[in-house]
């Protein structure tokens, strides 16, 4: 005699709260419309949080004083109009008179000034601090108008102030200590809820300055994977997302009803030598890795072909023609030549480290690099580290080469003042400079004439792709996919998710 | 002393062992809030934005203060703020935990509804095909990946059919059940069918060697029919390797299902742990650790006290 009664009823009760459960299911309601992404905010201080995703998150709510339009151009935000003076060392900002804080309140100067001195103060702890240092003074004249007064000319300053690091906060809400508790900000979106790595929930604005924001709002949902979001384009649960992973992102196309927004952005993929370690500090070992590499081969093998080889200067108003900087085209016999008079005819080891998922595509860059420098005899191991004992490694210098993807901006002298000047803060971590690339930079912050700076910027570009004291690879893509009734979406070149402010959802 | 009481005084100590050991271990990885916090733009920081910043997160005192400071802290219930929520520590958890803790137990329900009888059912059919057939699901389940099973799950279920969602915004049980079922089913049977098969495994062993008992073949030489001798006699005693397994993954279920919590975009305590970490949010880490060794704890000793239950040769007497 044999037991048959253990299973079936089981199975009948999976299969009826499965069946069950499909009542419960909704389709997607656009409005407010749900996004998706896979990296959270880490918090609400605009002028703390440096992470892309808190920029994301927090540039829908706050506002600084200008922002960058799709094609990298500087456009009003708060301010309405904006000029230097002839040498460059006052800038006067013309507050938007419709510009209203989400408490009701009319932003003025005073709210302009309290923001900056907060950037200032060493206590807040603002790493955008570094970009605001020539301010000497802040005056308000009146309600509708501030004044910077820098201690040198400096142009790029206008471009730092396009961060939302540097948005413009409520005076009262500095006074009060709530920055970062409390969202008062002057955006499109206001804030409603947020649980970190979870949801958030953000409502249109009514009385947002910059116009109408034609949907209701915005709900947040925090989806780790990325295949995940996919799927949930797919079953039409989610009307917009946002995408890292261009292996993810390239699927998109297939999907029917949804559509991928792609555009290129400014920051860069490099491989970082670390010329304060032997045998790195030899020009000739450098020049040879940078011979060495086919970057147009990294780019389709790692990143699927999905972006451009690049020079140091990733933005289109200054980008060079790569073909006239150094070693851009592979050749293998140079570099191992370059080798031999650097004194390493047959190589040397190494390690290169990469930050596990940062981007998601490290871990394949690095192995295609491996495998290319072996062809010269260079001989690495690949150390792949979590973000943030790479961060830590990175800081220190404590590595011989790096992969990394390295934030870009509108600005040559804002993008790269921090490693390639004497004084700049990660030259630490650059461990490279000389009297040229100084100087370079140095006219280009003081030149206010457009034509001037792309010469000045153009020599930057081709001595520093010369002294490869990192090899630069490739620009890649901002991803954002959306179903098709969601229209009107356009991307930046800084990954900035702003346009949603004019988005609209059709029926 | 009654065993269970001599188990509970133990629990202190290990809890101290476990604070000591998390505290050490999570300030000996590279990096600190500050670096989670900023990335590479923290080497932009002056000195004194740095010291402002380490006052800020508590990291201006050396390590012994710091541990005092947070152990003082938690003997008065106060497990410090999570720097990530903003919030107490112990309110973050106990937001979450009830999330993860139904996952558990959904999740052992699913893997206990199939996995007995179908470990029963192989073993009462030793060799067959059917026995055979149980055993290569059970074998494909154990090797298959909760992220593949997850995500296969999706798309075959909230994508090819559309019956189930594949994300959304969490809704506790408490203000939807039946939406929370909706999201908690595939979760659950992600982690319950990898589950299951080690349940038929071990079910099947232990049933297999009860089943060559004296005790069950005098059982059946007596008459009494072999429905009965299973039910009656043979599964209690088959049921103790299971509780075992059952407890000790019962146990690590409520620190978390970091994978699936990931796939499907849940927020338990996992997520919590894992995220804590990232972010290097201290009091967080320590919190949730503490907490989550405490229930594996308890569990652990909820499953000896199973035993005696099931067993009644089994006795916990102080010698």
């Amino acid at each position: 005699m044999q037991t048959r009664t253990s299973i079936k009823p089981l199975t009948k009760l999976g299969f009826a709260v499965m069946l069950g459960a499909t009542a419960l299911v909704a389709p997607a309601v656009a409005d407010p419309i749900k996004v998706a992404w896979s990296q959270d905010a880490t918090g609400l201080d605009p002028h703390k949080q440096t992470a892309f995703s808190s920029i994301r998150f927090l540039e829908l709510m706050y506002e600084p004083l200008v922002r960058l339009d799709v094609d990298a151009n500087i456009v009003p935000a708060v301010a309405a109009s904006w000029s230097f003076n002839d040498t460059a060392t006052e800038l006067t900002v013309n507050i938007d008179p419709g510009a209203m804080f989400h408490d009701g309140s009319a932003v003025k100067s005073a709210d302009v000034r309290a923001s900056f001195e907060r950037i200032l103060d060493e206590e807040t702890g603002a790493a955008s601090r570094a970009n605001f240092t020539s301010i000497a003074s802040i005056e308000t004249p009146d309600d509708a108008t501030v004044v910077f007064m820098l201690s040198e000319p400096n142009v790029p300053i206008l471009t730092a102030m396009a961060s939302i690091n540097s948005a413009v906060l409520p005076a009262s809400a500095i006074e009060a200590g709530t920055i970062g508790t409390e969202v008062v900000g002057s955006g499109p979106f206001v804030y409603e809820s947020w649980t970190p790595n979870s949801n958030a929930s953000l409502s249109a604005n009514p009385n947002w300055g910059g116009g109408d924001v034609a949907i209701d709002g915005l709900d947040i949902s925090v989806l780790p994977d990325e295949t995940a979001i996919l799927a949930a384009l797919r079953a039409g649960q989610v009307d917009f997302a946002l995408l890292n992973d261009p292996f993810v992102a390239t699927l998109i196309p297939a999907v029917p009803g949804v559509q991928l927004v792609k555009k290129p952005v400014l920051s860069y993929h490099v491989l970082q030598l670390n010329p304060a370690r032997a045998p790195l500090t030899e020009l000739g070992v450098r020049q040879a890795i940078s011979c060495a590499l086919d970057r147009q081969d990294i780019l389709d093998t790692a990143l699927l072909g999905e972006g451009t080889v690049t020079g140091p200067l990733t933005m289109d108003a200054y980008r060079s023609d790569i073909s006239e900087l150094f070693c851009y085209e592979r050749d293998v016999d140079k570099a191992k030549a370059l080798l031999a008079e650097a004194g390493y005819p047959d190589g040397f080891s190494a390690t290169i480290m990469a930050a596990t998922g940062e981007p998601p595509t490290a871990a394949s860059e690095a192995q295609v690099i491996q495998s290319q420098l072996a062809e010269v005899g260079i001989e690495l191991e690949i150390q792949m580290k979590e973000l943030n004992v790479y961060v830590d490694a990175w800081l220190t210098a404590d590595f011989d080469m790096a992969v990394a993807l390295n934030g870009g901006r509108p600005d040559p002298f804002t993008m790269y003042n921090r490693y390639w000047t004497k004084a700049g803060n990660l030259q630490k971590v650059a461990n490279y400079i000389d009297d040229t690339l100084d100087s370079l930079m140095q006219q280009g912050r003081e030149e206010t004439e457009l034509a001037k700076r792309q010469e000045i910027f153009g020599q930057f570009d081709k001595h520093l792709a010369e002294m490869s004291p990192w090899v630069w690879l490739y620009t890649g893509y901002t991803y954002a996919a959306a179903q098709d009734a969601v229209q009107g979406f356009e991307a930046t070149p800084t990954g900035s998710i702003f346009g949603l402010s004019a988005v609209t959802v059709a029926d | 002393m009654p065993y269970p009481l001599r188990r509970l005084l133990v629990f202190p100590l290990v809890m101290f062992g476990v604070s000591v050991f998390v505290f050490v271990a999570i300030r000996l990885v590279p990096g600190d809030a500050i670096t989670a916090m900023l990335g590479t733009e923290s080497g932009l920081l002056t000195p004194a934005q740095r010291d402002a910043l380490k006052a800020y997160f508590g990291l201006d005192q050396n390590w012994l203060v710091q541990f005092w400071r947070w152990l003082s802290g938690v003997l008065h219930g106060d497990f410090g703020i999570s720097t990530t929520f903003g919030e107490p520590v112990l309110t973050v958890i106990l937001k979450h935990f009830p999330l993860t803790l139904e996952l558990a137990i959904l999740s052992m329900l699913v893997a206990l509804g199939l996995g007995l009888p179908a470990g029963i059912f192989a073993a009462t059919r030793k060799d067959s095909p059917a026995d055979m057939a149980v055993r290569v699901i059970a074998m494909v389940g154990q090797s298959t990946p909760s992220f593949v099973m997850g995500l296969l799950l999706i798309f075959a279920l909230s994508v090819g059919f559309g019956i189930l969602p594949t994300m959304g915004t969490y809704v506790p049980l408490t203000e939807d059940p039946l939406g929370n079922l909706a999201q908690m089913i595939l979760p659950a049977i992600t982690l319950g069918t990898a589950f299951a098969s080690a349940v038929i495994r071990i079910s099947r062993s232990a049933m297999l060697d009860i089943l060559r008992e004296d005790y069950v073949r005098t059982a059946r030489s007596k008459g009494m029919s072999r429905r009965r001798v299973i039910w009656r006699h043979a599964l209690p005693n088959a049921l103790i390797p299971v509780v075992t397994l059952s407890g000790v993954e019962f146990g690590y279920l409520l620190g978390g299902a970091v994978l699936v919590e990931q796939i499907f975009a849940l927020p338990g305590l996992g997520r919590v742990v894992l995220d804590a970490i990232l972010q290097r949010d201290y009091a967080l880490v320590q919190g949730s650790v503490l907490f989550i060794a405490f229930n594996f704890m308890v569990v652990n000793l909820l499953i000896d006290l199973a035993y005696a239950a099931l067993d009644p040769r089994i006795r916990f007497e102080a010698k």
